[in-house]
Order: C-alpha cells, then structure tokens, then sequence
C-alpha cells in the first residue's frame, strides 16, 4: 500500500497534525499493521520536500508531532491520479507451491501429502479469519473477505493439482 | 482428536455398490458440539460417509458407535427412531414441503412426533428467531429465497433437538453472500444447542465455519489435524 498517497487522501478532508493523521490511518487501514510515527514524520517530510503539503501550523512546544499539515492543490491532484489509475493484478505465475509439487514428483516424496498438509494450514488460516469476520464490523468482514477469496482460489489450485498428479508425475519425470 | 469422549465414531468403513468402491476404509469420529467438515472431490465417497454415519446406509464391514451404541447391531426399527430424535438433516434444496407455511415445515418433526400443534408451532417459532426467518411463519416455501429456504430447513432440523446435524452440502445452492449467512446462522444455533454436525462440503470457504475436517479422497479418510498435531 502506498503510504505517501493514503495520508494525503486523509488530509483531503481538513488539515490534520501527525498523531491525528496516525490515528486515522490506523482506525482505518491498519488494523493489522498500525504506522509507526516515524514512518508517519519521514512520510510527511517527503511530502513536504516535494510539495505535496504543507504546514499550516506550528503549536507551541514545538517537535515533529506539532506540525499542523495541509494538503496542496499538488497534492490533491496526486491523490486524483492514484485513485484513477487502476492497480497492476499480480500476476501470481512464480508460485512456491508448484514448485514444491515438482520437486516432491522428482525426488519421489508424495505430492499428494504435501497438497494435503496445504489445504489443511490455508483452512487453519481461513477459519481464524472467517471467525474474525463473524465478530468484525463491516471493514473487517470486506478485508477478511479479500484474504478469504484469495485463499479460496489457492484451495481451488490445490484440488486441481491434486487431480492432475499422475499426469504432471508423468511430464515431469518424462 | 482422539476417539475418546466422542459421540460419534466410525472404523474401518468399506462400502461398494457393485464394482464401485464407494469407501475403502474411512474413520471418522466427533465430540458433542463439534463441528467437522467432511471435504473431498466430487466422487470420493463423502456422501456414502454421511449416509454410513446417518445409519441410512449399512457399511459392508467396519462399525459405528453413536453414544456407545453400535448401529448395526439394531434393528430398522431403532435406527429410524433415532433418525427421528437424536439426527437432525440439512440437505442441498428440496426439502420443505411446498403445501406447508414456513412455520407448519419447521413444526413438523415435533408434529410427528406427537407434539401439539401450538407446542410445535411455538418450539418452530423459537428456532425461526434464531435463524432469522421468523417473518416468514405465514409465507409457503415457493414464496421465498433460496437462502430464507435454507434457513427454514435449518430451523427445521433443530427443532427436534438432536444430538447429531448431517448436512449435505448445506449451501451448495445458494450464491456465497446467501451461503456464507446460511453457515453463519447455522453453525451459532447449532453450537449453541451442543449438536454436533457433520458438514459435507466441497468448498472451503463453508469449511472454514467449522472446527476441524475430515478429507476423503478414493473413499480414504484422513484426519488433518490429527495428523498436524501428532
């Protein structure tokens, strides 16, 4: 995720010192990863450099966390251009998974196990999160559900693979 | 998971139907309250495990033991009586009775069982609450959704209170929002009753409502988490 950009759309609506623009990150977007001021100060400097924001204000007592931010018309042009340009899909083609199933045909282990033993830590990781979604409040079910259709559409390689084992033993040996 | 302390064990199942080997050895076994998936390709022998298990088909070798009980030293007799109160049943789509309201299908396990309507009628009213469907008490099964349809059958097959839920692809007809609330509901109601159930599914995302699962492949049961923690 693009920090620089994501704090500049929350500046969007008002000026915002850098504790606040933390908190409202992490109320938000960082419910498993919350910013660390420093990433905050050191993104708000670059910003700054290249004239993205600005200060509107200093408080009393001074430091980093006193500095009152606003965004630029620079800025919000930034912004508008991030959200307008769609993001690159991941490919997904170097999978570590296929090549565990190939080395595992060559050197004779059972391919069929080790799919097994995916499936069932890929549920494991499913159940906590579909159990998070259940307590969650509508962003965490709509995040949960973005890692659960992912981990769903491995399951559903896993299944075809472990379909498709003696034929791919057959080309891999061959 | 051991065997010990569960309410529902089967060893060594075999069952052909003709030259098709439908199971070739499966285990399975579960606790009060428990919830198990039972996953596996099209085919592997999943439904015959359910069926075995439900005593509405009798393995060809190998025993199952419900609450020390072994169904296939009783009678028809007995294992359609414990059909009756112990095993409740979800199934794909199907199952209401289309003449029926809402709240006359979810009242009729107890009806057949004797209970008065009024009884029956408030006991159904009680698990349609919980399942969210109590608005549709007046309305007949081809007057609403999939998915309130699914809840209907659910309210139904607790109603009886049973020890035991077998559901057979329980949202194998419903878009993933309509399933996902289907498994939501579901699985609250019946852990809050302590019913164990017995959840055939292929899809992993319905799985993931449950505690642990059973994976069958070529009528091969295997038991992850035992297997993961031993």
């Amino acid at each position: 995720m693009s920090i620089g950009h994501t704090l500049l759309g929350l500046l969007e609506s008002g000026p915002r010192h850098g504790y606040d623009l933390k908190r409202a990150f992490d109320e938000k977007f960082g419910h498993d990863r919350p910013l660390h001021y420093g990433q905050v100060y050191s993104t708000m400097s670059r910003l700054l450099k290249n004239g993205l924001v600005e200060v509107d204000g200093i408080e009393a007592g001074g430091g980093p966390e006193r500095k009152r931010y606003a965004i630029t018309d620079a800025g919000i042009t930034d912004v508008e251009r991030w959200l307008t340009q769609p993001e690159k899909p991941e490919p997904y083609l170097q999978s570590t998974l296929y090549t565990k199933v190939v080395l595992a045909l060559l050197t004779g282990r059972s391919a069929a196990d080790l799919l097994d033993s995916q499936r069932a830590e890929h549920l494991r990781l499913m159940r906590v999160l579909t159990d998070r979604k259940r307590r969650g409040d509508l962003a965490d079910q709509l995040i949960c559900d973005h890692a659960l259709f992912h981990l769903e559409a491995d399951l559903r390689w896993l299944e075809l693979t472990g379909a498709r084992l003696d034929q791919l033993a057959g080309e891999v040996r061959a | 998971m051991t065997p010990a302390g569960s309410l529902l064990i089967a060893s060594g199942l075999h069952k052909a139907y003709g030259p098709t080997t439908a199971l070739d050895g499966a285990d399975f076994s579960i606790h009060p309250g428990e919830v198990v998936a039972v996953m596996g390709p099209s085919g592997s022998g999943k439904s015959t495990l359910l069926h075995c298990l439900a005593g509405i088909v009798t393995p060809d070798t190998g025993t199952i033991t419900y609450d020390g009980r072994v169904l296939s030293a009783m009678s028809d007799r007995e294992r359609s009586a414990l059909r009756r109160t112990d095993f409740g049943f979800v199934f794909q789509f199907g199952q209401l009775v289309p003449e029926l309201t809402c709240v006359e299908n979810v009242a009729l396990p107890l009806r057949l069982a004797g209970v008065k309507r009024r009884e029956a009628e408030r006991a159904a009213l009680g698990w349609m609450e919980r399942l969210e469907v109590d608005g549709l008490r007046a309305k007949r099964p081809g007057e609403v959704s999939g998915g309130q349809g699914q809840r209907v059958a659910v309210a139904r097959s607790l109603v009886t209170r049973p020890r035991v839920l077998f559901a057979d692809e329980p949202t194998g007809a419903l878009d993933s929002l309509n399933g996902e609330r289907v498994m939501q509901l579901f699985t609250e109601a019946a852990r809050s009753a302590n019913a164990a159930v017995v959840l055939v599914t292929h899809e992993a995302r319905v799985a993931a409502y449950s505690d642990r699962e059973i994976v069958v492949r070529d009528g091969k049961s295997r038991d992850m988490m035992q297997e993961l923690s031993a």
